[in-house]
């Protein structure tokens, strides 16, 4: 730490947000929002904030990497915006589009206001229809006019390769040419996260021009943790019981698992605080064979994963 | 150079630029595709975090260099070799992400030291296993092997043959769509719009897979059983699936288990004619009148799996043949043989039914699988 900055404060930069000093610090901040970021994830995180690059998570689904940018923009006291992809997802979706029925009405209007004998000046009027009241501004614009935002981009591997081009390009120049409007630039550009469950290789292009990590299940003592955060009310009996045998469920087929064969989706910490909750709404202090098997449809959402788990149950809770 | 990252100045730029180029220059050997770009962003990165925190650099190296998760285990030897540090083992970096069969992974045996002490330790690629796995013939492999082609089995994505329909699907051009550019017109308020245009949609053929599993094709059944599955898997509705020896069991229901382990199980204990003898121009007869004349096989694409031994008479297989060439639209024949130097189709069997087949392929290794599976996508 130089000086002239106090330890493990925020440091501001020249967008005047406030941004963590080091990596410790962010994962301090993303502490107190309740998200618990390990030593690699919190590093490149802040490794992001401070190269400007947009960060790319690929991971598991369940492991938390929308949530990291949920918490990421309410740590930094930003704005969050967020795309969510899907198949056939095109610019006009993502960026802006023009609200077509009411320019119709604008036109309408002048139609039905202007006297008979007066001059129209055309000019004025197609000028008038390109307003800016006029322009629907989808999440990209948004967040490129917002000062301080964390522009979320979820499912990227979802859109298609055109997509991934069109993203490219607005993560790399942070302007928008409208050719009505003119070009919008971003004062301050915003905190790009990319998403991605990896059902599809996205493109290198896109890759190279982020920082990229990958998201793990926590670790045992780590998901206990998450679990007393998240849900206090959980007694530490439950938290250690429920951690472990969602832990010994995504080791299974390995071997020295209770389960011959992996899971077709192995539970994630989502996964796993649904079990915990549930258990507490059942008022269960502690888990047994019985209030698992009737429970188990909050961790296994697969018929074969059910079965295969209900077979194993008493093995998968055994100390 | 080995370079000890603490005794590394901050002021020194000069030396520990180089040692950090070096550093990603034997990653790209090692096998991991680092770029000039990317290896600025590392400077960049590393400069951001501070040299001398062991694990900060780590960090950003995965996260500039490594662009999947398979390059990991590689960027940790790497690392680990060249700074001479602990590589911060806080979450288990797996070979796999699990559930993904990912042939062609590059393996990196221990590196050879090369040349004089200065020289980094250089790690060797070698061609991958997988890719040999693929062209073997399935008859010939271990158990071992057998298991880690099962793996690869995911992989075949068969897509089905398509005809024409007559119902007309939304195109860009074609005919104009009087009706959708009309409606598009009532929704702008009169305003015109697009033109909607269009054309005759297409719709899948069925295809119909017959697996000889008499004594002779015993060998090929397991693999053979495993691309059916595979089959069933991606069209469950317009795919059928018989077995032939001394009788006609359709499986084609068993096979549509998602589990590939379990589907085999249950076909295997619905076939009760395991490695018996071939009757293949009796069973077609009986497949013809049974389920031809309802319909499965009209206008289908018709894939026989066998090697054509054939215990009946060969003029009864013809005859057959020729009934189901009428009625079907592309007969595929399939001998796990074909691909063997010096085999000609000349015994009894076969020769008797080689004028009715449309096309004579071979079917021994998965490399010939997939091959099967675009000629019949493309029927």
């Amino acid at each position: 730490m130089t000086d002239g900055e106090s330890p493990g404060g925020a440091r501001s930069g020249a967008d005047g947000a406030a941004r963590p000093a080091s990596p410790e610090a962010l994962a301090a901040a993303l502490r107190a929002t309740g998200y618990l970021a390990d030593d690699g994830l919190a590093t490149v995180a802040w490794l992001a904030l401070a190269m400007r690059r947009p960060l790319f998570l690929e991971g598991e689904p369940g492991t938390g990497k929308t949530a990291l940018a949920e918490a990421l923009a309410e740590a930094l006291g930003a704005e969050l915006v967020r795309l969510q992809c899907y198949e056939g997802i095109d610019a006009s979706q993502a960026l802006y589009d023009w609200d077509f029925p009411r320019q119709v009405l604008h036109l309408r209007a002048v139609e039905a206001t202007r006297r008979p004998d007066e001059q129209v000046d055309v000019a004025a009027v197609e000028q008038s229809l390109f307003d800016e009241r006029f322009l629907l501004a989808r999440p990209v614009l948004q967040a490129l006019r917002s000062d301080n935002a964390v522009l979320l981009v979820d499912e990227v591997d979802r859109a298609d390769d055109e997509f991934e081009a069109f993203l490219l390009e607005v993560l790399s120049t942070h302007a928008v040419t409208i050719p009505e409007l003119g070009t919008i630039r971003a004062a301050n550009p915003p905190m790009v996260v990319l998403t991605s469950n990896r059902t599809r290789e996205v493109h290198d292009a896109l890759k190279r021009r982020c920082l990229y990590h990958w998201v793990e299940h926590p670790g045992l003592a780590r998901e206990i943790e998450i679990l007393r955060t998240r849900l206090p009310q959980v007694p530490q009996r439950l938290a250690e019981q429920v951690a472990s045998v969602v832990m010994r469920m995504r080791e299974g087929g390995n071997g020295r698992g209770a389960l011959e064969a992996p899971l077709l989706k192995p539970p994630g910490v989502a996964e796993s605080l649904d079990w915990a909750r549930a258990l507490m709404e059942l008022g269960r202090r502690e888990l047994d064979v019985e209030t698992a098997a009737n429970t188990l449809g909050a961790v296994c959402k697969y018929r074969e994963d059910a079965d295969r788990v209900r077979d194993s149950l008493d093995r998968l809770l055994a100390g | 150079m080995q370079a000890n990252l603490s005794t590394a100045t901050p002021g020194a730029t000069g030396g520990l630029e180089v040692t950090l180029t070096g550093f990603a220059r034997a990653l790209r050997s090692a096998g991991v595709p680092v770029t000039q770009d990317r290896t600025q962003s590392f400077l960049r990165a590393v400069a951001e975090v501070g040299a001398d925190h062991q694990a900060g650099v780590y960090w950003a190296g995965r996260a500039t260099l490594c662009a999947e998760p398979d390059h990991f285990p590689l960027y940790d030897k790497v690392f680990e070799a060249w700074f001479r540090g602990e590589v911060p083992r806080l979450v288990r970096s797996r070979a796999n992400p699990p559930n993904r069969a990912t042939p062609g992974m590059v393996e990196a045996p221990g590196g050879s030291t090369e040349g004089g002490p200065v020289q980094p330790d250089v790690v060797r690629v070698r061609a991958s296993d997988a890719d040999v796995l693929r062209h073997r013939d399935v008859a010939d492999l271990t158990p071992a092997e057998r298991a880690a082609l099962a793996q690869l089995f995911a992989l075949i994505r068969p897509r089905p043959p398509l005809r024409r329909s007559a119902r007309r699907r939304p195109a860009r051009r074609g005919s104009l769509d009087a009706r959708a550019t009309l409606r598009e017109e009532l929704r702008r308020g009169g305003e015109p719009g697009r033109l909607r245009y269009r054309r005759p949609g297409r719709r899948p053929r069925r295809v119909v897979l017959l697996i000889d599993v008499s004594g002779s094709m015993s060998s090929y059944a397991d693999a053979l059983l495993r691309l059916a599955h595979v089959w069933v898997r991606s069209a469950p509705l317009g795919t059928e699936v018989f077995t032939v020896g001394t009788r006609l069991t359709r499986i084609t229901r068993a096979l549509r288990a998602r589990d590939p382990d379990d589907a085999l199980k249950a076909a295997g204990e619905q076939v009760p004619d395991w490695s018996g003898g071939t009757r293949l121009g009796d069973v077609l007869g009986a497949f013809l009148d049974r389920w031809g004349q309802r319909g499965v096989a009209r206008g289908a694409v018709v894939v026989i799996f066998s090697d054509g031994w054939e215990r009946g008479d060969p003029a009864v297989l013809a005859a057959q043949m020729a009934r189901l060439h009428r009625l079907a639209h592309r007969v595929v024949w399939v001998n796990p043989h074909r691909g063997k130097a010096g085999y000609r189709p000349v015994q009894g069997g076969i020769a008797a039914a080689l004028p009715y087949c449309d096309d004579l392929l071979a079917g021994h290794s998965l490399a010939t699988f997939a091959e099967l599976v675009e000629v019949v996508g493309s029927a």
